[in-house]
């Protein structure tokens, strides 16, 4: 077991290593000047020294990506059982989701801002309830419609009524499936907060600290912040992941 | 016969999409008729939008705002200004396509030689794309007028293709990968005993097979790189591009509340555009292949 | 008499009325007794599968009857007069595998208790009872399908409808499995159709081998097997490569006859 955690960690923790002691050292070999590209232990300093800062920012866009990723779910999954039971719905959903993959729906979070105030937090929740939404939408529904071949033919023999086979085989399927959209949506969840925030509103958040450290020229303390943001990503992406694993611990091991 | 089929489905969903727009609009409308125009609560908090005209306009005032002009007595509508914003984006959102094919490929086909490469590298590579690197994009783009390369001055929209493309790039070297490990054992077993080198495989088998696996990436590729393109333009100020139309209009909401919706039509249209290009390269791509091979 | 199934005259064809109809299956008849074992057999595409699907009223004839324990077959369905097993063994990864046993007993609407004690029943007849609780990713692909078995025969029906069950197993286990399937059928007197690819297991396991001809699917010929009762040595006597000839010249017969009109088989 220690081993084979090893032999999957080893890799990237080396290459990971290696490439931030190169940084360090190509920017010290040729003096690269700071607002360019700062040396990785001086982006370190930076973080440490503004971590009470840093806490309070993060906090505020981590908020919005959670909020906006629980109403998403559970709006999206709401929708795909809806769906699945009214055909037409799903049929009308599908082109929006389309569609929303193809365009760049962070945009509409500068009509969301003229929909609230302008102190408002909701336009960026808003936005990662929609993006969480159709993630969720298209995952779960495809879930519900995807009970395999051998276990409809099961219940069928069984005599099972529509009804049954709805909660016993379609809804615990689809369940799955909403775990794995999670794991997608979570991170997406932050990314999509985080950038919410460029487009106006209230300036608490991660993003707005980088646009003014940049303005005020303190490059370094900006790369820090970045360092916060992807902080936060991976927090929520670790945390989707433990979920995954605790509530389907067969999902390395698909038997159907 | 199955060509007949197809189309009829996709008409059907072409309708399909049109009638859900509709209903969109309609909900819209409907909301304006009923909501608070201040806004209200739901359970004490600030969640119902405002329905008055300058926050929500009506769908037919979005429309008509297209034809009418840009600013008070400029001469050009707000059409051409959109067009030429949106021009100026998908040009640019292309150019990081590019950058990441070409960056995404190559790390591909490095991962697929080198496998301990593909140990070290792919976990950072899924890692990127679950934090807001796009967080990164101010600071490069202070890059600009300050980097040279050599003869080359680092411009501004440079920052944001090479954005477009940083975002985009994920998905084309994790199907590249697979691509180019999907061969199955036999064919490259084949050209062992030919003694061909890994560099012939690559360019007679590996690549071929790879294929079908961009196809797909490609098109998460180019949308992500519309995104990457926009809020790129929106993060680092850059003139020209749509996202600098969205923030101008969206400041000017209050009196011009249309405007902004005009932007984000244009910027739709954009992600739309793309999705076309590549639906038109996959077609063109697999013109002689196995329709299975896109389950 | 009347026997446990009565198949009469089955005519099966898909996409009736259409483009490119399929006559899958043609003027099938076959009564199989209780207690009798009997396996299909025969190309891919022979209609096999059909004709167990249409005796689970899984799909309806064409033409004709099917008749299971004097009921219709839809009747039979709905009083669980039979159980079902497939070469997928169709467990559900969220239920551990004494739930997985349970599931046509909750469906059928059994209480609680009785789920339970009966499902454990189950498993022991299967020598499971050890992972009762444990989930099916747990388990090897053999002793999931020793689950699906359970599953099958959970609320005891007199027959048992099993397609290719064993296709996915390696060839030792197939064997053992095909050992443990002839023990539990003893146990419960069971009726079985059984639907193989392999000529050895439809032997081992029949007491009539069905040979069935390549689409349209007719009766080709039906192999009675006496083979008395079977043991590990039963696969080694002479008598069983025999029979497997048998199987195999009349599986081949009808190749031959299409081929030279009604000439010599060899």
């Amino acid at each position: 077991m220690i081993t084979r955690l090893v032999r999957a960690l080893g890799p990237p923790i080396l290459f990971g290593a290696l490439f931030l002691a190169a940084w360090e050292l190509f920017v010290v070999a040729r003096d690269i000047k700071a607002y360019l590209l700062p040396k990785p232990s001086a982006i370190w300093g930076q973080f440490h020294d503004n971590i009470g800062q840093i806490w309070k920012v993060a906090r505020v866009t981590g908020l919005n990506a959670l909020v906006g990723l629980l109403v998403g779910l559970a709006l999206g999954l709401v929708m795909a059982l809806l769906a699945s039971r009214f055909s037409l719905l799903g049929e009308l959903i599908d082109p929006l989701s389309v569609a929303a993959a193809a365009m760049p729906i962070i945009v509409l979070v500068a009509i969301f801002n003229n929909l609230f105030s302008i102190t408002s937090e909701v336009p960026r929740r808003l936005m990662v309830a929609v993006v969480v939404f159709f993630i969720v939408f298209i995952n779960v529904a495809k879930g519900l419609r995807q009970a395999s071949a051998t276990q409809l033919e099961l219940m069928d023999s069984y005599g099972a009524a529509d009804l049954q086979i709805i909660r016993k085989l379609r809804i615990p399927n689809g369940l799955s499936f909403l775990v794995t959209a999670l794991r997608q949506a979570a991170p997406l969840a932050v990314v999509t907060a985080f950038v919410s925030e460029y487009f106006g509103g209230p300036q608490n958040g991660l993003g707005s600290r980088i646009a003014q450290a940049i303005s005020s020229s303190r490059d370094t303390t900006g790369w820090a912040y970045v360092l916060a943001a992807c902080l936060l990503g991976l927090t929520f992406f670790a945390l989707s992941a433990l979920v995954e694993r605790w509530a389907m611990p067969w999902q390395h091991h698909r038997t159907t | 016969m199955g060509a007949v089929r197809i189309d009829r489905n996709a008409i059907r969903r072409s309708l399909l999409f049109v009638v859900s727009l509709l209903l969109l609009a309609v909900l819209w409308e409907a909301y304006k008729l009923v909501g608070p125009e201040a806004g209200g609560k739901i359970l004490g908090a600030r969640l119902l939008p405002k329905a008055e005209n300058r926050s929500m306009p009506h769908v037919w005032d979005m429309l008509s705002r297209f034809g009418r002009p840009e600013q008070r007595g400029s001469s050009g509508s707000v059409f051409m200004a959109v067009l030429a914003g949106g021009w100026f984006t998908f040009r640019i959102a292309l150019a990081g396509l590019l950058l990441g094919l070409a960056v995404g490929f190559a790390l591909a086909v490095v991962m697929a030689r080198f496998r301990i490469v593909e140990r070290g590298l792919l976990p950072w590579l899924v890692v990127s794309q679950t934090v807001p690197l796009i967080a990164l994009a101010p600071l490069v783009v202070s890059w600009g007028g300050r980097l040279h390369v050599g003869s080359l001055t680092w411009q501004k929209w440079m920052s944001a293709a090479v954005i477009a493309g940083f975002l985009g790039f994920f998905p084309l070297a994790v199907g590249g990968l697979r691509g180019l490990s999907s061969p199955p054992p036999a064919s490259v077993e084949l050209l062992d005993s030919y003694a061909a080198t890994w560099r012939s495989g690559l360019i007679k088998v590996r690549i071929p097979a790879a294929v079908p696996y961009l196809v797909p990436s490609l098109k998460l590729a180019g949308s992500a790189a519309v995104v990457g393109a926009v809020v790129a333009e929106i993060s680092t100020g850059l003139k020209g591009g749509i996202g600098r139309l969205i923030i101008e209009y969206s400041r000017e909401a209050t009196a011009d509340p249309a405007k902004v919706f005009t932007a984000v039509f244009g910027a739709a249209a954009i992600g739309l555009a793309m999705s076309a290009l590549v639906a038109v390269l996959d077609r063109y791509v697999s013109r002689n292949r196995p329709k299975e091979m896109f389950a | 008499m009347t026997h446990a199934v009565e198949i009469t005259g089955i005519r099966k064809v898909f996409n009736e009325g259409r483009t490119n109809p399929v006559v899958a299956l043609d003027d099938i008849n076959l009564a199989i007794a209780d207690g009798e074992f009997i396996s299909l057999i025969g190309p891919s595409g022979c209609g096999k599968s059909t004709l167990l699907r249409l005796v689970a009223n899984l799909i309806d004839p064409t033409a004709g009857s099917v008749r299971v324990n004097g009921k219709s077959a839809a009747d039979a369905r709905r009083d669980g007069d039979y159980g079902m097993a497939f070469q997928q063994s169709g467990l559900f990864d969220w239920r551990n595998v004494v739930r997985n046993v349970e599931l046509p007993l909750e469906l059928k609407g059994w209480e609680k208790a009785k789920r339970r004690s009966r499902a454990l029943e189950m498993l022991d007849l299967v020598k499971l009872t050890d992972f009762a609780n444990n989930y099916p990713w747990e388990l090897s692909g053999g002793m999931q399908q020793r689950v699906a078995i359970a599953r099958a025969l959970s609320f005891s029906p007199k027959l048992l409808l099993m397609d290719e069950p064993f296709g996915a197993l390696d060839e030792m286990t197939r064997e053992h499995m095909q050992s443990e399937l002839i023990r539990i059928c003893a146990d419960t007197g069971s009726t079985v159709i059984f639907v193989t690819h392999s000529i050895p297991e439809a032997v081992y396991l029949s007491n009539r081998v069905v040979v069935m001809s390549p689409r349209p699917g007719r009766v080709a010929a039906v192999v009675d097997v006496d083979l008395g009762p079977r043991s590990d040595d039963t696969r080694e006597a002479n008598r069983f490569f025999a029979k497997v000839t048998e199987v195999r010249e009349a599986l081949r017969g009808y190749e031959h006859t299409d081929a030279l009109t009604g000439g010599d088989m060899r």
